[in-house]
C-alpha cells in the first residue's frame, strides 16, 4: 500500500481524497453491481498495486443515475434571491438543468402536478381549465433558447468571474405547447390586446404580456433538456417567452387572463423599469444582444503563446450575425468563429484564436445581431441614458485585462 | 511468405477501398432519391376538445388580479387610521416602523418616500405609478411570511395608510373600490414605454 491513505490532491479547484475515490472501486469489486461481479475476485487486490492505474482495475458498474467526475465540481453560486450559472465552466451552449441559474422572488414552491391546473379566462369564447394531462396531450414543440433576467450586470471589483459579472443566463431546450395551441382552443376576442400570466408561488407573480407573443413563439413547457422541467425552473409548467426578460417567463404557471390593456403589477412598474435620462422606461421585453468571453477569465491564468479565446453571444431581438473580438484594449477587431447552427434568440459559441506575445492587454468581445445592433459599450449606455441607469437591461461590452504574468482580471469601468 | 502477406494485406486493403467507394456512390444515389421527408399532413380538428369548463367560482377564486381602472377592485373600504395600526402590526418589523428608511437593514424595502435620506430609495411616493397596483400587490404577496392573509378591507386599510403616509391622500380619506383608481400618483408622468424596435440605435 503505497500511499493510499495519504490526502491526494488533483490538479482541480477541489481536493478529493484518493480514499474517497478508492472507496467507490473497491465497492465496486466487492458488490455484485456488474455481469461480471461472479468472476471478480473479491479480495482488495485494488488497495495493494495498481494505484491511479485506470487500465489496471475494473471501474464501477452501471448506476441509476450518473454523476459527475469527481474531479469536476462546476456550482451555482446562491445569493438569498438567484443563484447564478457558472459560465466559465461550460464548453457549449446548453447549460445542465442542475446548473441552470435561479431567481424567484418568494422561494420555489412545491407543486404535485397531479393537482396543477391551467386556468385561461377573460376575453376569450370559452373559459377552459387544463390539468397537466391534458396539457401533454396537445401537439408539442421543441426549442432551444436563452433565459436571461432584466437584472443581469454586476460591476465593481476586478475579481469577478463570468458567473459573477452575468451568471443570471442559461439555456436550454425546451418542451411543450406553443401558446397559441391553447389559445385557438380557447378562442381569443379580437378585443384582446394583452394577457395576464400568474404563478402560483406565495407572491403570485403576474406580468402583463402583449397578445402578439403568444401569436409569434410564446410557449407554456414543461420539460427541459429532454427531462421534465426542474423545480426552480417552473415545475410543472412555465410560460417561455423566448427573448423577452426573464421575469415575464412566469414559472408555477396556473392562470392567464386576455385583456384589453396591461395590468401594471408591481413588476411591471416598481421593478423592471429604469430610469432613462428624466424618465422611467417600461415595458422593456426583449433583451438586447451580449456577448461575453468566458475563456480566459478570472480567475483563470494563461500562458504565452496560443489561446484559443471562447464565448457567448445572444440577441432577444433574433439570430446573431458576427461577434468580433479585440485583443488589443479595442483598438483594432477580428471576426470570432461562430459555432453553427445559429439559432434566433440563443446563446451562439464563438472562438477566436490568438498567439499572446506575453504583453499585458486587455481582451473583449462585441456582438452584432440580424437587427443590425452592435452591443455598445457602457460608455455608450451612459450618454444614451444617463448616469443613473438603474440594473436593468445593461449589456455592455465586457473586457478582462491580461497581465504580463498571466493572470486574468475582470475590468472596472465606470 | 512475408511478400505473400503483403500481397494479401494490400488486397484487404484494396477491396477494402472499392467496397468503401461502391458504399459512398450508393449513398449518393440513395440521397438522390430519398430526402428528408417532414411535415405531417393530418389536418388539425378545429378543437382538440382537451381540458373542461370551469364554473364562475372557480373562476371568481382565482381571479385576484387589479387594473389600473379599478377593473378587479373588490367591495369593501378602508381608512388610514385602521391601515397605521395593522401596518405596525404586520408589516413595521420588515419594512420599519413607518416604512421610512432609516439606515438599519431591515428584510424589506423602504415603502415611503424621504427626502432626508440619501440613499435616495425608490419608494411609492416617488416612483409607482399606479395605486392600484399597490392593492393588488400587498393582496397577493404581503405580509411576504403570510401572503394572502389579509381581508379585502384590511388591503384597503393598509393602502389608504401608505399613501397617506407618502403625503398623496388625506389622512380622513376612506378608500374603496371607486376613489382608488381615481389617485394620480406622482410618479405617474415619469414612465415612458420602451419603443426600441432593433436596429443600429443605442438607446
Ligand atoms: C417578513 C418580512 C416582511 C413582512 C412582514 C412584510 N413584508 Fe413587504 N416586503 C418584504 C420583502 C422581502 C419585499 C421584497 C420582495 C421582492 O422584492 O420580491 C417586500 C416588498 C413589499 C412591497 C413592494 C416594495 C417595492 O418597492 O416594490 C410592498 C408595497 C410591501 N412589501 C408591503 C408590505 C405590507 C403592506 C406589509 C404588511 C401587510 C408587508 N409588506 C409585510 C418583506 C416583508
Amino acid at each position: 500500500m503505497k500511499k493510499s491513505d495519504e490526502k491526494h490532491t488533483v490538479s482541480t479547484p477541489t481536493k478529493i481524497s484518493r480514499r474517497a475515490l478508492l472507496g467507490g472501486m473497491v465497492a465496486a469489486a466487492i458488490l455484485p453491481v456488474n455481469t461480471f461481479a461472479g468472476y471478480v475476485q473479491t479480495s482488495t487486490p485494488a488497495l495493494s498495486g495498481p494505484g491511479d492505474d485506470p487500465i489496471k482495475i475494473p471501474g464501477p458498474g452501471p448506476s441509476p443515475v450518473g454523476k459527475r467526475s469527481p474531479f469536476e465540481n462546476p456550482v451555482r453560486k446562491p445569493s438569498d434571491i438567484s443563484s447564478r450559472t457558472p459560465l466559465q465552466d461550460m464548453y457549449g451552449t446548453i447549460t445542465p438543468a442542475d446548473l441552470h441559474y435561479e431567481r424567484h422572488h418568494a422561494g420555489v414552491p412545491v407543486i404535485d402536478p397531479a393537482k396543477h391546473e391551467l386556468l385561461i379566462h377573460g376575453l376569450v369564447e370559452r373559459p377552459i381549465k387544463f390539468t397537466m394531462a391534458d396539457l401533454k396531450r396537445f401537439p408539442s414543440v421543441t426549442r432551444i433558447c436563452f433565459l436571461e433576467c432584466a437584472g443581469n450586470f454586476r460591476t465593481g471589483k476586478e475579481e469577478l468571474t463570468p458567473q459573477d459579472v452575468l451568471g443570471l443566463t442559461s439555456q436550454s431546450e425546451w418542451t411543450g405547447v406553443m401558446l397559441s395551441t391553447i389559445f385557438r382552443e380557447t378562442g381569443i376576442s379580437p378585443k384582446a390586446k394583452w394577457f395576464l400570466a400568474e404563478g402560483s408561488d406565495a407572491t403570485v407573480m403576474a406580468r402583463s404580456i402583449p397578445i402578439a407573443k403568444a401569436w409569434d413563439d410564446a410557449m407554456i413547457v414543461y420539460a427541459q433538456n429532454g427531462e421534465a422541467m426542474r423545480p426552480e425552473q417552473g415545475y410543472p409548467i412555465r410560460l417561455l417567452l423566448p427573448g423577452f426578460e426573464g421575469n415575464m417567463n412566469i414559472k408555477w404557471l396556473r392562470r392567464i387572463e386576455l385583456s384589453d390593456e396591461p395590468y401594471m403589477t408591481r413588476e411591471e412598474t416598481s421593478k423592471y423599469t429604469y430610469p432613462v435620462k428624466d424618465k422611467i422606461r417600461m415595458f422593456s421585453f426583449e433583451m438586447d444582444a451580449r456577448s461575453i468571453i468566458t475563456y480566459p477569465s478570472y480567475p483563470q491564468k494563461v500562458e504565452r503563446g496560443w489561446i484559443e479565446i471562447r464565448g457567448i453571444a445572444w440577441s432577444g431581438r433574433g439570430k446573431i450575425v458576427k461577434v468580433e473580438v479585440s485583443t488589443d484594449v479595442g483598438k483594432s477587431w477580428q471576426f470570432a468563429n461562430l459555432q453553427g447552427t445559429i439559432l434566433s434568440k440563443a446563446h451562439t459559441y464563438f472562438r477566436h484564436l490568438w498567439n499572446w506575445n506575453g504583453e499585458a492587454t486587455e481582451i473583449l468581445s462585441r456582438v452584432t445581431d440580424e437587427t443590425g445592433y452592435l452591443q455598445p459599450t457602457l460608455k455608450q449606455l451612459i450618454e444614451a441614458r444617463g448616469t443613473a441607469l438603474g440594473g436593468y437591461h445593461m449589456n455592455p461590452v465586457t473586457a478582462w485585462q491580461i497581465k504580463g504574468n498571466g493572470t486574468v482580471l475582470f475590468k472596472v469601468e465606470s | 511468405m512475408l511478400t505473400k502477406i503483403i500481397k494479401t494485406k494490400l488486397t484487404a486493403i484494396f477491396s477494402g477501398v472499392i467496397l468503401i467507394s461502391l458504399l459512398a456512390f450508393k449513398d449518393r444515389a440513395l440521397h438522390q432519391s430519398f430526402q428528408i421527408q417532414a411535415g405531417d399532413t393530418t389536418k388539425w380538428p378545429a378543437r382538440f376538445g382537451f381540458g373542461y369548463t370551469p364554473t364562475a367560482q372557480e373562476i371568481t377564486a382565482w381571479d385576484i388580479d387589479v387594473r389600473p381602472d379599478g377593473k378587479g377592485l373588490p367591495k369593501g373600504q378602508g381608512d388610514v387610521e385602521k391601515g397605521k395600526g395593522l401596518y405596525t402590526l404586520k408589516c413595521a418589523s420588515c419594512h420599519g416602523a413607518n416604512g421610512v428608511e432609516t439606515g438599519a437593514k431591515l428584510p424589506g424595502p423602504a415603502l415611503v418616500g424621504d427626502t432626508a435620506a440619501k440613499s435616495k430609495p425608490k419608494t411609492i411616493g416617488n416612483y409607482w405609478p399606479y395605486a392600484t397596483t399597490l392593492f393588488d400587490y400587498v393582496r397577493r404577496a404581503m405580509p411576504y411570511n403570510q401572503p394572502g392573509s389579509l381581508t379585502d378591507n384590511e388591503v384597503y386599510s393598509i393602502t389608504a395608510y401608505l399613501l397617506n403616509a407618502n403625503k398623496i391622500i388625506k389622512a380622513g380619506a376612506v378608500l374603496n373600490a371607486q376613489n382608488l383608481p381615481k389617485i394620480i400618483m406622482p410618479a405617474k408622468k415619469l414612465f415612458i414605454m420602451d419603443d426600441r424596435k432593433g436596429g443600429p440605435e443605442v438607446k
